[in-house]
């Protein structure tokens, strides 16, 4: 019943994948962003879980960081949202594709 | 024992959240259900003993980024439903999972090769806080500073982006103001 690093790792890798699940197959902007939050907390675990089973600093150090890059993130993306929804009156990703790539 | 069962429930609720986040059709029902899983995983660094992370992901995130999204989608029409983009779910579920694979293989490498060191070993006889403050104060302090400087810029970007026309009240203006601001919007290319 022990729970090991292996434990953290899996649970990461199945966040991880609920994430990447909802930013393939989400259209709606604003609830793309929240998939990407998801991802960067499943990386956060894995950090904080790998710092805790070898008595390292740097995984906490660097889980730090992404929450400081998480909030700057969203301050601007929803800034960049804003913007565009009072333009275009919609936030679909289909509508987005004026560039036709 | 009640580590594994504070780390079975709490996995638990945690993936039951953010399921919900990534499938409701309800913007709302995933605003709330991504705050309750934040929450959720705080508690993951409380049970590794990183407190003072856990502490920051609660204030940074359901208070910082929670009331940001919430008053983001006060902008938006979050009352419809939202839809779906209707691509082959076994390519995207088998993608998914591939790519979380890769990235935990990615991160968990170098300790199958037995070759990681502690290049910061925890101190003893320091508590969680302290010990992070002369790390991230000595070692980390130009990605710190660099981080102040990232954030005040995101703020600026924020407030430029989302502040224009916002000095104006449409509650307090006249009907026939509202027609005329909205005649003068049309005009210009925001």
């Amino acid at each position: 019943m022990e729970i090991g690093l292996n434990h953290y790792l899996v649970l990461s890798t199945i966040l991880f994948a609920i994430g990447l699940v909802g930013v393939m197959r989400r259209k709606n902007l604003l609830l793309l962003f929240f998939a990407t939050e998801i991802l960067l907390n499943a990386v956060n675990i894995a950090f904080a879980a790998i710092s805790h089973y070898y008595g390292d600093l740097t995984g906490q150090m660097f889980a730090f960081f992404i929450i400081a890059i998480a909030a700057s993130e969203v301050a601007v993306g929803l800034g960049l949202l804003i913007v565009w929804y009072k333009r275009y009156g919609s936030i679909d990703l289909d509508q987005i594709s004026t560039m036709k790539g | 024992m009640f580590e594994a069962i504070a780390f079975y429930l709490f996995a638990f609720l945690t993936i039951t959240m953010f399921v919900i986040t990534v499938t409701t059709s309800q913007a709302l029902y995933a605003l709330s259900a991504l705050a309750a899983g934040m929450i959720f995983i705080s508690a993951f660094f409380f049970i590794l003993g990183a407190d003072f992370l856990g502490v920051v992901q609660i204030i940074v995130y359901t208070g910082a980024v929670m009331a940001l999204y919430a008053f983001g989608m006060m902008f938006f029409d979050t009352t419809r439903e939202v839809k779906e983009k209707q691509g082959n779910k076994f390519i995207i579920t088998g993608l998914s999972a591939l790519a979380a694979v890769l990235v935990v293989v990615i991160v968990a490498a170098p300790m199958f090769a037995d070759n990681i060191r502690a290049l910061y070993p925890v101190i003893e006889g320091a508590g969680n806080t302290q010990t992070i403050g002369m790390v991230l104060f000595t070692k980390y302090l130009v990605p710190f500073e660099l981080a102040a400087v990232m954030l005040l810029v995101a703020m600026v970007a924020g407030i430029v982006l989302a502040g224009k026309k916002m000095d104006l009240s449409l509650t307090l203006m006249s009907a026939t103001e509202i027609d005329e601001m909205n005649q003068n919007m049309n005009k210009k290319v925001l």
